[in-house]
């Protein structure tokens, strides 16, 4: 039987699919929070969801490449990425990924940096360059979201003209209970920074379609190379995701054991106790 | 004949692999009951059962590498050692031991009859089921189905009127029909409520007929599994096991300072003394029973001597191996009394107190080259670093300064490293200094440099290298002892911010002897500033530093501070205890 989730899920928007995927003709259907939708582009171009158990039309914003919608009542928009709107940007979505795993566990993979010289060998990070530099993490109660800077990551080819490995600088955001936007040292051009956003539609509990987002300042790459590139990368965390027990996130700081370079995932299981988010998590026992 | 559930989760000894299924560097996937385990052999033999998650961030063990001594968690590369599962090394803070004493939880595992035997909960030693023989494992087949159902439709299966002799828990030695009237003996795994493995054991008069008779069992008991599922499914099936996650210890989860008095928590005994080297003895202090605690490279332990004296010695094991610390003990003609204690009155046999192992010279893995730096008797921390980076395969050199060939201590740890031992013999101190000269020439992005021996060496090293432009965090140092004249007259008051305490220090006495007689306890070791294990916080005030741990950046930042001999130049410390 599924938990019903609470507020600060429920009256979330949650991403369903990529705006380009969704065409006029057959509703297609998806899972959200366990419940059935059916959606499709009507004719006037405006994205249609509805409940399947009770036939309620949805409410649907298209943000960022992706169209999303909500369960409850959602607050006016959703959060903001302004560097998606600059012209020279290439933004594209990466794919959409099924991943059995809670969505707090694959937004908690993507903040942090220590698993790189093992996950993503030669790529993000490589052995023996394995230390993770103190950053910091402040939860910002003003803009309801989670900020980690300062954050910097030995990386083997941080940039095609590299010929020697090089700290790279991460800035990550977590916006959303399951979303989260990063900013990494652009090799393009060095006063501007990439754009990578992971946002998790939670179908149950214990699975996602996770939504990847780039939005590049790159004049060299096509996008098709740029897909590639990041869903390479997110192959190499679903299976460890798959076997990451238990599924759910646990927010009890005894089930686990964090260490310093778990700081942002800490201020994350912090922030969701805080929010009463109920739904992906065990949370703490009262 | 079924089974309940009460039955099955009553503590008791079950199969959970065959001892096939563990060759080395292979970890397998095991359950009983609902829990999931990793089971892997190490390269000494030992089978280790433990729960397949590790506890950094739950990510099953079973896809981690078995790296003979060491089982390696595949996502942030955290090392959990042989026998004790506890965790000797955290890559993404490679300068820092993981003090905190991060352990796996363990189950126990024994080998009988060709499998792996083991069991939840408190359960009685374990007693072989049968006589030790000739006994050979048949194949392991997994049935949906209760495990009691399952030993109750094997009982049903055998032939008619034949006896059935029971062995609990849930086990059977009968003769199935279809099998040529052969006798086997069935223990059923119960892997879950609804899952089970029926786990065989025939006696093989002939190893001729091994495939005939395993084809033959194979084929009656896959007919015995389609006959019990299909009854199965005609039932509802029962609610799996939930495996119960001990919460980590509270002093993991909150991350405090562990806070040891110099104890002597341990007995071992000394199982092997012998001449070393030419003015070395080497004791190897294996545990009463099971294994001794983790320890990392780099790691000392205290050694309470007959006579009441303590001592530090370096552990020069590599890594995973727990069953004794093997230490070097150098006989000193001006000794204060413990080299002497032990060359002439500690004698094989003998039990003797130690402290656990605490680590204050930790080593990093992630260099890309690394230089070891050994004079005299200062090779035993040195050694068991260089037995690390070679199981690893990380590309190191060790350098071994000695007076002469003899004196070079244990020669034959050194042999088995081969090529990246290099020997200095019979050097004085100008063409010493030579020689480290031209080691310490080519500093290099991600070096690192270790470095323990006499005073003078060490101080020559650290010369030499803040010359050829190596930061100071990339030479890392241990010494022997410390050989200042410690200045004990100064009076000064320390505060203790958690503690809530001021303590007027006196002339004469260390601020760790005041705290211990005010009740406030702290870790230490040497007592003499040379170990590092007294290290604390500094919030407020200068420090009047009278150790040789600390590196110049580390006294300058007025930060940090041993308690055992450095005071106060100010007339205030606030410390953080």
């Amino acid at each position: 039987m599924p938990i019903a989730p609470s507020a600060a899920i429920l009256d979330a928007w949650h991403v369903f699919s990529a705006a380009a995927e969704i065409g006029p003709g057959p509703y297609r259907s998806t899972l959200l929070l366990d419940t059935r939708l059916d959606y499709r582009r009507g004719t006037n171009g405006e994205v249609e969801v509805r409940r399947r158990d009770t036939g309620a039309a949805l409410l649907v914003i298209e943000r960022y490449g992706f169209a999303w919608t909500s369960l409850g009542s959602p607050p006016d928009d959703l959060f903001s990425i302004p560097e998606f709107y600059e012209p020279d940007r290439k933004n594209m979505s990466c794919g959409s990924l099924g991943v059995n795993v809670s969505a707090p566990r694959a937004v908690e993979n993507f903040l942090d940096m220590g698993h790189f010289p093992y996950v993503h060998t030669g790529i993000l990070g490589e052995e023996p360059h394995t230390e993770v530099k103190e950053y910091d993490v402040e939860i910002s109660y003003e803009r309801d979201e989670i900020l980690a800077t300062r954050c910097r990551f030995y990386q083997p080819r941080a940039a095609l003209s590299a010929d020697e490995g090089q700290d790279v600088e991460y800035i990550y955001r977590v916006p959303h209970p399951y979303c989260s936007v990063l900013y990494k040292s652009c090799p393009a051009d060095e006063s501007r920074l990439d754009v990578i956003g992971i946002f998790c539609q939670p179908m149950t509990e214990e699975t996602i379609r996770a939504h990847l987002l780039q939005s590049m300042i790159d004049d060299e790459n096509t996008i098709t190379a740029m897909r590639r590139f990041q869903q390479t990368i997110f192959g190499q965390d679903k299976p460890i995701l798959e076997n990451q027990y238990p599924k759910r996130l646990p927010l009890d700081p005894r089930a686990e054991t964090p260490i310093r370079a778990d700081k942002s995932a800490i201020a994350y299981r912090r922030w969701l106790s805080q929010k009463g988010v109920n739904y992906g998590v065990i949370p703490q026992a009262a | 004949m079924t089974q309940t559930m009460t039955d099955i989760r009553h503590p008791a000894w079950h199969p959970i692999a065959s001892s096939e299924d563990l060759p080395f560097r292979h970890v397998y996937h095991g359950q009983l009951l609902g829990q999931e385990f990793a089971v892997w052999r190490a390269d000494d033999g030992n089978v280790n059962v433990w729960e397949n998650r590790c506890l950094h961030r739950g990510v099953r063990l079973s896809i981690g590498l078995n790296e003979g001594a060491e089982l390696k968690c595949q996502y942030h590369g955290w090392r959990y050692a042989n026998r004790s599962a506890g965790c000797t090394y955290i890559p993404a803070h490679p300068a820092d031991a993981p003090a905190r004493r991060i352990t796996n939880r363990t189950f126990p595992a024994v080998e009988s009859l060709g499998l792996v035997w083991s069991a939840m909960g408190d359960v009685t030693p374990f007693a072989p089921p049968l006589p030790e023989g000739n006994w050979m494992p048949l194949r392991p087949l997994p049935v949906n189905a209760r495990p009691g159902a399952v030993l109750a439709a094997l009982t049903a299966a055998r032939e008619a009127e034949s006896d059935v002799e029971s062995l609990p828990p849930l086990g059977a030695r009968l003769v199935l029909t279809g099998v040529d009237g052969r006798a086997a003996v069935f223990f059923v795994q119960p892997v879950d409520s609804g899952r089970a493995v029926i786990r065989g054991v025939v006696e093989a008069e002939s190893w001729d007929d091994q495939l005939s008779l395993l084809r033959l069992f194979n084929e009656r008991l896959s007919t015995l599994r389609r006959q019990v599922e299909a009854e199965m499914a005609l039932e509802e099936a029962p609610e799996p096991l939930v495996p119960v996650y001990e919460p980590v210890s509270l002093e993991l989860a909150t991350m405090p300072d562990l806070r040891f008095g110099r104890q002597a928590k341990l007995r071992v005994r000394v199982a092997r003394k012998w001449q070393a080297g030419a003015d070395v003895t080497g004791l190897e202090l294996a545990a009463l029973e099971g294994h001794l605690p983790t320890f990392q490279p780099g790691a000392h332990l205290d050694l309470f001597l007959p006579n009441g004296l303590i001592r530090q010695y370096s552990i020069t094991n590599g890594p995973g191996e727990l069953l004794s610390y093997t230490v070097g003990v150098k006989r000193e003609p001006d000794s204060r009394g413990g080299s002497v204690a032990i060359a002439d009155e500690l004698r094989e046999g003998d039990v003797v107190a130690i402290s656990e192992p605490r680590n204050n010279f930790p080593l990093r893995r992630d260099a890309t080259r690394t230089i070891l730096i050994a004079g005299g008797i200062g090779i035993t921390p040195l050694l068991a670093m260089a037995k690390t980076l070679a199981s690893s395969r990380l590309p190191f050199e060790l350098h071994v300064f000695a007076r002469s060939p003899e004196h070079v201590a244990f020669p034959e740890a050194l042999d088995k490293l081969g090529e990246s031992v290099v020997p200095h013999i019979g050097l004085d101190p100008a063409g010493t200094a030579a020689e480290i000269e031209q080691l310490v020439s080519g500093y290099g992005f991600a070096r690192h440099l270790y470095v323990c021996g006499p005073g003078p060496m060490l101080d020559l090293v650290r010369r030499r290298t803040a010359e050829a432009g190596w930061p100071e965090e990339a030479v890392h140092f241990e010494y022997f002892k410390n050989v200042n004249e410690i200045d004990l007259s100064s009076t000064f008051t320390v505060e203790l911010a958690r503690s809530a305490l001021t303590l007027a220090i006196p002339s004469g006495k260390s601020i760790l002897e005041v705290m211990r007689e005010n009740g406030v306890d702290a870790p230490s070791s040497c007592e003499q500033g040379a170990c590092g294990t007294c290290l604390t916080t500094v919030l407020e005030g200068i420090p009047d530093h009278q150790d040789v741990y600390l590196n110049d950046t580390e006294r300058r930042s007025n930060s940090c501070m041993m308690t055992c001999v450095s005071r106060a130049k100010s007339d205030r410390l606030v410390l953080d205890i």
